[in-house]
């Protein structure tokens, strides 16, 4: 929460940014960065490249892929400020740059199940310790992990993902936070955002409070830290 | 003998699933079977990346970047549909509300294990997604392969050589040469196809099948 108000006794919440330059300036070498999207659905491609030109390093990320052709997630691994990556699907048929650096030794992979990496991103911002998942039992991704039977199914237990940062994009964003977001850009966007201490989201337009519908918040604020609006749509339908 | 093509084994895989049913088609050749789902049947298809309700690809010009599927594709969405988070999305996976997946394989054993997502060779790069999820959490899991490797290796084996997605997961296995329900006593062939005898199956096959007991 930023005190942006001349009036000194009046607190006005205002997580409106500038810029994502100014969003990011804080960020610190060695943090973790969730990054949501889906391939380019709800990538938030101005945030990450304000992370490039941040210059932050030894970065931790969290995101489903490992990047897509040489822009947004790729570029980053490019400029080799990552030293992990925790993803489901890092191997497509346009991840070279995480292909490369995986080979040559120069990144770390943590490969989760994609509904556990979802679940150990929820379980963080919910303040769950641990949970069971069915998810994997018997495969190599659970090996060395604690298993226990309840009922009549094998479980693995899985650990929560916390992060320092979570950068996302929204569609729509009030003063407070608020967010509303567009189609299957949301995905993994609502837990990441809960799951950070600093979330930043690049909404497409941002609005007076009141303007959105209570019941059509998908995101509360108090998961919100900062808001920057990306005028310009950054990314076209191929 | 008349081995399937793609199209045909999408559309012999699509015949089986019931009005009503909610479905989750994995990336690749599982995805083909949304275009033969019989007319006039309303099934709902769901994606991992959080929508339930697919309709059939936009036009060219007409895709919207904010709208895929799983395997990153441009769909629509039918009246009726909805979108969701992620960990929605696979609280619907793996809390057993999904009727069906249909999923690739690499190999399936006698026992119904699933391994598809990784050769396990030295220097591949693995990448997991939404299988293993799929394979624990679908009521029913359906597999789409081809019956042979290119080397003419039967991909049902006794036991799976590649690493596995879930063990103990699969029900029926639908391939370019039979349909094959995974059963606790084995292996039962629902149906060959044309020109196919269960002898010469059994033979391509090399593992014990048994020959499913028909009223017709």
């Amino acid at each position: 929460m930023r005190q942006c108000s001349a009036i000194i006794f009046a607190l006005v919440i205002d997580k409106l940014f500038p810029t994502a330059e100014a969003a990011l300036a804080d960020m610190p070498n060695g943090a973790t960065v969730m990054i949501g999207g889906f391939g380019n659905a709800g990538m938030p491609a101005a945030l990450i490249d304000a992370l490039i030109a941040q210059g932050a390093r030894d970065l931790t990320i969290v995101n489903n892929n490992a990047g897509n052709g040489d822009t947004g997630l790729a570029a980053l691994l490019k400029a080799k400020r990552v030293k992990k990556i925790l993803c489901s699907f890092p191997r497509q048929a346009d991840s070279w740059h995480f292909d490369a650096l995986y080979r040559a030794g120069e990144l770390e992979l943590e490969l989760v199940p994609q509904g556990t990496l979802a679940e150990r991103i929820r379980a963080a911002g919910a303040g769950v310790g641990g949970f069971y998942t069915p998810t994997a039992f018997g495969t190599k991704l659970a090996e060395g992990k604690e298993t226990r039977r309840i009922g009549d199914r094998d479980y693995v237990l899985e650990f929560p993902i916390h992060a320092d940062y979570a950068l996302i994009k929204a569609d729509r964003a009030d003063r407070w936070g608020n967010l509303t977001y567009r189609k299957t850009a949301r995905n993994f966007a609502p837990i990441m955002a809960s799951a950070a201490k600093c979330t930043v989201v690049q909404v497409r337009e941002t609005v007076e409070l009141g303007a959105l519908d209570p019941e059509m918040v998908v995101t509360p604020g108090i998961f919100v830290k900062r808001v920057v609006k990306i005028a310009a749509p950054l990314q076209k339908a191929a | 003998m008349k081995k399937l093509d793609r199209n045909q084994m999408a559309a012999r895989v699509a015949r089986d699933i019931p009005d009503g049913s909610i479905v989750n088609l994995g990336i690749g050749l599982p995805t083909l079977v949304a275009d033969h789902l019989p007319k006039g049947r309303e099934i709902i298809l769901h994606s991992e990346n959080g929508v339930l309700g697919i309709g059939p690809r936009p036009a060219a010009g007409e895709e919207d970047e904010d709208l895929m599927n799983a395997g990153k594709e441009p769909v629509t969405l039918l009246t009726g549909g909805s979108y969701f988070h992620h960990a929605d999305s696979f609280a619907m996976i793996r809390g057993r509300h999904l009727d069906f997946c249909v999923l690739g394989a690499f190999q399936v054993s006698v026992a119904g294990d699933l391994a598809n997502w990784h050769t396990g060779g030295a220097d591949a790069i693995p990448a997991v997604g939404g299988a293993m999820d799929l394979a624990v959490g679908a009521k029913k899991v359906l597999v789409m392969m081809e019956h042979l490797t290119k080397k003419g290796e039967s991909k049902i084996v006794e036991r799976c050589s590649y690493p596995l997605t879930g063990a103990r997961c699969v029900n029926r296995i639908y391939t370019d040469l039979a349909v094959i329900d995974v059963k606790p006593d084995g292996l039962h062939v629902v149906e060959t196809v044309d020109g196919l005898s269960f002898e010469e199956l059994q033979r391509l096959t090399g593992v014990p099948l048994k020959r499913m007991l028909t009223a017709a």
